[in-house]
C-alpha cells in the first residue's frame, strides 16, 4: 500500500490546487528507516562481506584446506612483519624445522635469515573461481613459495592444516547452510501457519497443538537423535542436506506463529472485508490483499532465525553430530578446541568463534533494522 | 467573557511544540483563554488541532518528545494565591498534588483508561489515599460513594470488578467517579462521549451538569462535537491548527459566529430545518500535514473570504470583535 | 478458569505421550540397533561376537519384536515405574540416571531465576529510559549474550579460568562431595559451584527476555491508562511499575514456559563442556550406543519435566492476568 508522506519543503504559499503531494512508497520509506538505524546498516555490510567470502571462499584462501601434514601440526600464528627496511612491505620468516633438544620432537623456528614477501593477488594454488573459472590468483599469498614456506596466517591445527584457509571454506558451508534451512522453514512456516491463521476453527487448533508440542520439546535431545541417526556411510553432501532439513523441521514452528498472527489480526481489517465484498477470490484476498501487509514482518523474522540456525549447526558439529570431517564447517573447525589443555596450549584454535559472533551478531542487527524499519507504530 | 470574576485558570500564550525527527510541530501555537469557577468552557475543533495536547499541557502530563516552550498557566489555589503551572518542576510534588487533588481528568476511551489488570476499586481507591490522608478502610468507604454518587448500581459490587466486566456507560461513570474523587475545582473532560451511543451520551451529560450544580465545579470539556456544545458549554473556544480563532459565549458563537471558519463549521451541520435534495456544505480541502503549515493565517488556504496579499502574509492575533469576544481573523482590524 | 486449567492439562497429557512417542522413533531411527554397537565396539577391541550369541541377546533383550510391540512393552514399564535396563552399564536406567536428572533441573531452574532476575529490571529501565546511553549499553551487550552460543561461552569461560586462574571451574561440586551422599553441606557445595552454569546457561535467554520485556513495556507504556494514572498525581516510579510493567508481565510470563525447554537444551552442551555431572554426557553416550532405554528415558524424561514446567508457568500466568482467570477472550 503507498503510504502518503507530505515531504515538507520550504511553506506552502499557494492556493489549494497546486499543493503538491509527494508520495513514497512502502519500501521506500522503510529504506530510509532502515538507513538511519547504523547498526543495522553496519550488520548488513558485515553480511555481504562473508557471503562475498563464502561465494569466492577459494580466492580468499591460500592454501588447499585439506592438505594436512603432521609434521607442521599446532603451529601458532606466524606474525606478520609489516615493514621492510622502511617501505610497507609485509614479509614473514621462513620457518626452519629444528628438533627441540629437551623434548626431541620437532619444532619449527623462524628463520630470520630468509624473508618471504606477502603479496596481494599473488599466485598460488590453482582452483576454480565459483566452479568453473580457472584462477590462479589468490587475494594474498607468499609469492614463489617452496614447500614448506608457506603463510600461516592462524597456525595450523593438529592435523596441520592451515586454519585460515580453513575458516574461509568453513563460512562457506556454515553461512549457507543458514539459507538452505531457513528457506524450508520459511516454506513450512509460511503455509502452515497461513493456513492455521486464515481458515480458523479446527484447522486451526490442530495445527497450534501441534506447535505447542513441538516447542515443548528440548530441542537438542531431538536434534541429537535425529543426527545421531544419520548413517555415518553417508557422504558430505548428503549429510549436509539431512542435517539441514533436521533443524527446519523445529525451525518452522517460531515462523508460522508469526504468520498465523498476522493473519489472524489481519483477517479482522475492514480492507479484508472490503475486498471481500467487491467479490474477490479467496486466492486474490490472500496473496494480493494480506501478504503484502505482512510481508515485511516476515523478512525480518526470517532474517531473525538464521542466527538461530547458524548456531543450532554449529553446536551439532562440534558435538560431532552435525557435519563430520572432511566437511568443513565454524562447528568442526570448533571441535578441536574442546579439550581444555590443548586449548590453553593453542588458543587459535578457538578463533573461528570470531566468526560465529560476529555472524550471529551482524544477522541480528540487520534483522532488528529490518523490523524496525517495517513496524509503523515506532 | 465576564471580567468581574477571577477566572479559576487562566491560559495566556501557550505554545507546546513536538520535536521529532521528521520535524518540529507546533501542536498548541499561542493558545490563550479562561475557565471561570463554576462555569463551562467548550473547546471545539477537529482532530488534530490541538485540544487534547493543550489539556494535557494543563496538567502537565504532554508525552514526549513533547514540551511547552512558552506561556503561563496560571491557577488560583483554594488559599488564594495563583501557580503558574509551567513554572512547576514536571514530576514534582505540587503538581502531582495538583493533579487529580485539585484538577480532573477523565479521557474519551473509557476501556484503555483503566489498568486491564487492576479492578476499578484499586485505582480508585489509590486516588482517594493520594490526596487525603486516610486509611484504606475509610478509602473504600469513600470510593464506595463516589461510584454511588454518579449512578452506578450496586457500587460495593462494581468495586470489586475489573473495567472490562463493566459496560460502556458504566465504565465512563466509573471513570468520572476516579475523577471525582478527590473533590477537584476543574474538571477537564477529553472527549468524554464520543466513544458512547446517543443515549448514554446524553445521561452522561446529565450526570455532569448535576454534578457541577451540587459541587460548584468547573468543567472544561473538549469535544468535536457540536451539539454537546451547544448543550453544555456557557463559553466556547473554537481551535484550528493549534491556534484559538474564535472564543466568547456560547449564544453569541452559534447565532452569530464571525470566524470564517466557525460559521463554516456551522453550516455544515445537517439541521432538520434545511431544504431538501440540497448538497451539505463542506469546507474545501483538509486539515494540512503539521509539517507542512500554511504562511499566514493557517485557515487561509481553505478560507471563503481569503484576502491575497493579506491572509497569507502575516498571523492574525486575537482581535476584539463584540463584547467580551475575539476572533482571529483580519477581516476585523 | 476451571475450563482453562483443565485445557491446558489435557493439552500436557497429549504432549507428554507425544514426546515419548517421538522418543522411540527417534532412539530407532540409525539403522541397527544396540546389539549392533555392541557388537561394533566388541570387534574393535579385538572380540567377535557370533550370530548365535546376537540373536540370543536380540532375544533377551526384546529387540527382535516388531517396533509397536516394543513401543508398547516400554510404556508399559514405565507406567509401572520401570524405567529399564541401561544396557551399556549393565545397571538399571534409574539407578544411572539417579542424581543426575535432578541436577539438570536444578541448574536450569537456576538458569531460569537467574535470568528473570536480570532480565526483567533491565528491560523496565531500558524501556523507560529508551535511548539513553544505559539503554544502548545493554542493547550492546545484550546482542552479544545472543550472539555467543551457551558451549562458546563455556569453553571462553573454561579457557580463562584455566590459562589466567589456573583453576578448572567445571563440574557441580568440589572433589570432596562428589561422591558423597546428600547433606546440608553438599548442598552449600552445590550453590557455591552453581552461578557459573547458571549464569553461562541464562545468558542467552536473558538477552532474549530484555528485548521482549523492553518492547512489551514500550507498547504498554503509550497506552491511554498510563497517562489517567499520571493525571491522578501518582508519582513516576509508581505509574510505572504498578500499571504497565503489571501488564508487559503478562507476555513475559508467558514466554517462561518456552525458556525452560530452551536452557534444558542448552544445558546439556554446557554441560558437556563444562563436565557438570547431568544428564548431557550420559544422553550423548547412549544415542551414540544406540542405549534404547536409557536414551529414550532421558528424553521422554527432560520433556516430562519440561510439559510440567510450561503447565506451571501456564498456572501462573493465569494467577496473575484477571482476564483469562475471568473467562474474557
Amino acid at each position: 500500500m503507498a503510504a502518503l508522506a507530505e515531504i515538507a519543503a520550504a511553506p506552502e504559499t499557494r492556493s489549494l490546487a497546486e499543493q503538491r503531494i509527494a508520495v513514497a512508497t512502502q519500501w521506500q520509506l522503510m529504506w530510509w528507516r532502515f538507513r538511519k538505524h547504523k547498526l543495522a546498516v553496519g550488520g548488513t555490510l558485515v553480511l555481504v562481506a562473508f557471503y562475498l567470502v563464502a561465494l569466492f571462499a577459494d580466492f580468499f584462501a591460500y592454501a588447499d584446506p585439506q592438505d594436512s601434514d603432521a609434521q607442521r601440526s599446532l603451529m601458532a600464528p606466524q606474525s606478520i612483519h609489516w615493514f621492510d627496511d622502511g617501505r610497507f612491505a609485509p614479509y614473514i620468516h621462513a620457518l626452519k624445522g629444528t628438533r627441540d633438544p629437551l623434548t626431541f620432537k620437532r619444532v619449527y623456528v623462524p628463520d630470520t635469515a630468509t624473508k618471504l614477501p606477502i603479496r596481494f593477488l599473488a599466485k598460488g594454488e590453482p582452483y576454480t573461481l565459483l566452479g568453473f573459472i580457472p584462477m590462479e590468483r589468490h587475494l594474498f599469498s607468499v609469492e614463489g613459495a617452496k614447500t614448506g614456506e608457506t603463510l600461516f596466517l592462524m597456525g595450523t591445527d593438529a592435523q596441520g592444516r592451515d586454519l585460515w584457509s580453513r575458516l574461509m571454506f568453513a563460512t562457506r558451508t556454515s553461512m549457507t547452510i543458514g539459507l538452505v534451512s531457513v528457506g524450508l522453514s520459511l516454506v513450512l512456516g509460511v503455509v502452515l501457519g497461513g493456513i492455521s491463521g486464515y481458515f480458523g476453527g479446527v484447522i486451526d487448533t490442530v495445527i497450534q497443538r501441534i506447535i505447542e508440542i513441538l516447542r515443548s520439546i528440548p530441542t537438542i535431545p531431538l536434534w541429537m537423535g535425529l543426527a545421531a541417526a544419520v548413517p555415518n556411510d553417508w557422504s558430505v553432501v548428503q549429510i549436509y542436506f539431512a542435517i539441514t532439513i533436521i533443524i527446519s523441521l523445529i525451525g518452522w514452528t517460531e515462523l508460522a506463529r508469526v504468520v498465523r498472527g498476522r493473519f489472524i489480526s489481519l483477517k479482522q481489517e475492514d480492507f479484508v472485508m472490503a475486498a471481500e465484498l467487491v467479490g474477490c477470490s479467496k486466492m486474490r484476498i490472500i496473496f494480493r490483499h494480506m501478504v503484502p501487509s505482512f510481508i515485511s514482518h516476515i523478512i525480518a523474522a526470517t532474517t531473525l532465525a538464521i542466527p538461530a540456525i547458524i548456531i543450532s549447526e554449529t553446536s551439532l558439529s562440534f558435538l560431532g553430530l552435525g557435519l563430520r570431517p572432511p566437511a568443513i564447517s565454524w562447528g568442526v573447525l570448533l571441535q578441536d578446541a574442546q579439550n581444555i589443555q590443548a586449548l590453553v596450549i593453542s588458543p587459535w584454535l578457538l578463533y573461528p568463534s570470531v566468526a560465529v559472533i560476529v555472524a550471529v551478531l551482524a544477522f541480528n542487527f540487520m534483522g532488528d533494522g529490518i523490523r524496525d524499519a517495517a513496524d509503523p507504530y515506532l | 467573557m465576564q471580567k468581574d470574576t477571577k477566572p479559576l485558570l487562566s491560559v495566556r500564550n501557550l505554545k507546546t511544540r513536538f520535536f521529532q525527527d521528521e520535524g518540529t510541530t507546533k501542536a498548541v501555537d499561542g493558545v490563550s483563554f479562561d475557565v471561570q469557577p463554576g462555569k463551562t468552557l467548550g473547546i471545539v475543533g477537529e482532530s488534530g488541532c490541538g485540544k487534547s495536547v493543550t489539556a494535557q499541557s494543563i496538567l502537565r502530563i504532554v508525552d514526549q518528545p513533547g514540551r511547552i516552550v512558552e506561556g503561563e498557566i496560571l491557577l488560583a489555589r483554594k488559599d488564594g494565591t495563583e501557580t503558574d503551572l509551567v513554572k512547576l518542576k514536571a514530576d514534582g510534588r505540587e503538581i502531582r498534588s495538583i493533579r487529580g487533588g485539585e484538577i480532573g481528568l477523565i479521557f474519551q476511551e473509557p476501556m484503555t483508561s483503566f489498568s486491564p489488570v487492576h479492578t476499578v476499586g484499586a485505582q480508585l481507591i489509590e486516588a482517594v489515599m493520594l490526596h487525603n490522608d486516610v486509611g484504606r478502610k475509610e478509602a473504600r468507604r469513600r470510593g464506595i460513594e463516589a461510584l454511588r454518587s454518579v449512578g452506578i448500581p450496586k457500587p460495593e459490587r462494581r468495586i470489586d470488578e475489573y473495567s472490562f466486566e463493566l459496560s460502556g456507560g458504566l465504565r465512563q461513570r466509573a471513570m468520572i467517579a476516579v475523577a471525582l474523587s478527590c473533590d477537584p475545582r476543574l474538571l477537564i473532560a477529553d472527549e468524554p462521549t464520543t466513544a458512547l451511543d446517543v443515549t448514554t451520551q446524553a445521561q452522561i451529560l446529565d450526570l455532569l451538569r448535576r454534578i457541577q450544580q451540587e459541587r460548584g465545579m468547573a468543567i472544561m470539556l473538549i469535544t468535536h462535537n457540536l451539539g454537546v456544545v451547544a448543550e453544555m458549554a456557557d463559553d466556547v473556544v473554537v481551535m484550528y491548527l493549534g491556534r484559538v480563532v474564535e472564543q466568547g459565549k456560547v449564544d453569541d458563537i452559534f447565532h452569530d459566529a464571525k470566524h470564517p471558519y466557525t460559521r463554516a463549521l456551522l453550516q455544515s451541520i445537517p439541521s432538520i430545518e434545511s431544504r431538501p435534495r440540497v448538497k451539505l456544505p463542506t469546507i474545501s480541502g483538509s486539515v494540512p500535514h503539521p509539517f507542512n503549515r500554511p504562511t499566514g493565517c493557517p485557515f487561509h488556504p481553505r478560507c471563503e473570504s481569503f484576502m491575497p496579499g493579506r491572509c497569507d502574509t502575516a498571523e492574525p492575533p486575537l482581535l476584539p470583535v463584540g463584547d467580551g469576544r475575539r476572533a482571529s481573523c483580519f477581516l476585523y482590524q | 478458569m476451571i475450563a482453562y486449567v483443565v485445557r491446558r492439562m489435557l493439552l500436557a497429557v497429549l504432549t507428554v505421550w507425544a514426546i515419548s512417542v517421538l522418543s522411540f522413533i527417534i532412539i530407532h531411527l540409525p539403522p541397527g540397533d544396540y546389539v549392533t554397537s555392541y557388537i561394533a565396539s566388541m570387534s574393535a577391541s579385538g572380540s567377535a561376537v557370533s550370530e548365535g550369541e546376537a540373536t540370543a541377546l536380540r532375544e533377551q533383550l526384546g529387540l527382535d519384536k516388531p517396533i509397536t510391540v516394543q513401543y508398547a512393552k516400554w510404556m508399559g514399564l514405565i507406567l509401572q515405574g520401570n524405567f529399564g535396563m541401561a544396557m551399556e552399564w549393565g545397571r538399571p536406567v534409574s539407578d544411572v540416571i539417579g542424581d543426575r536428572l535432578a541436577l539438570t533441573m536444578v541448574i536450569s531452574v537456576a538458569a531460569v531465576l537467574f535470568t528473570w532476575a536480570l532480565a526483567l529490571p533491565i528491560g523496565i529501565y531500558s524501556a523507560v529510559y529508551k535511548y539513553s546511553f544505559l539503554d544502548y549499553v545493554f542493547t550492546f551487550v545484550g546482542f552479544i549474550g545472543l550472539a555467543i552460543p551457551g558451549f562458546l561461552l563455556a569453553l571462553i569461560v573454561m579457557y580463562v579460568g584455566f590459562a589466567y586462574f589456573g583453576a578448572n571451574v567445571g563440574g557441580l561440586f568440589s572433589p570432596d562431595f562428589a561422591e558423597a551422599p546428600w547433606s546440608v553441606a553438599k548442598a552449600w557445595d552445590l550453590a557455591k559451584h552453581l552461578p557459573i552454569p547458571a549464569i553461562v546457561l541464562g545468558v542467552a535467554g536473558t538477552a532474549q527476555l530484555i528485548r521482549i520485556m523492553r518492547s512489551n513495556l514500550l507498547d504498554e507504556l503509550r497506552k491511554p491508562y498510563v497517562m489517567t494514572a499520571r493525571a491522578r498525581g501518582l508519582p513516576e516510579f509508581r505509574v510505572v511499575l504498578r500499571y504497565p510493567v503489571r501488564v508487559a508481565l503478562n507476555p513475559f510470563i508467558s514466554t517462561i514456559g518456552y525458556l525452560l525447554p530452551y536452557i534444558v537444551s542448552g544445558s546439556i552442551i554446557v554441560s558437556l563442556v563444562l563436565s557438570l555431572p547431568t544428564v548431557g554426557p550420559l544422553l550423548l553416550k547412549a544415542l551414540v550406543a544406540q542405549d534404547m532405554f536409557l536414551a529414550g528415558t532421558i528424553v521422554l524424561l527432560l520433556g516430562v519435566m519440561t510439559v510440567v514446567g510450561t503447565f506451571i508457568s501456564d498456572l501462573l500466568l493465569m494467577w496473575v492476568d484477571p482476564r483469562i482467570r475471568l473467562g474474557k477472550d
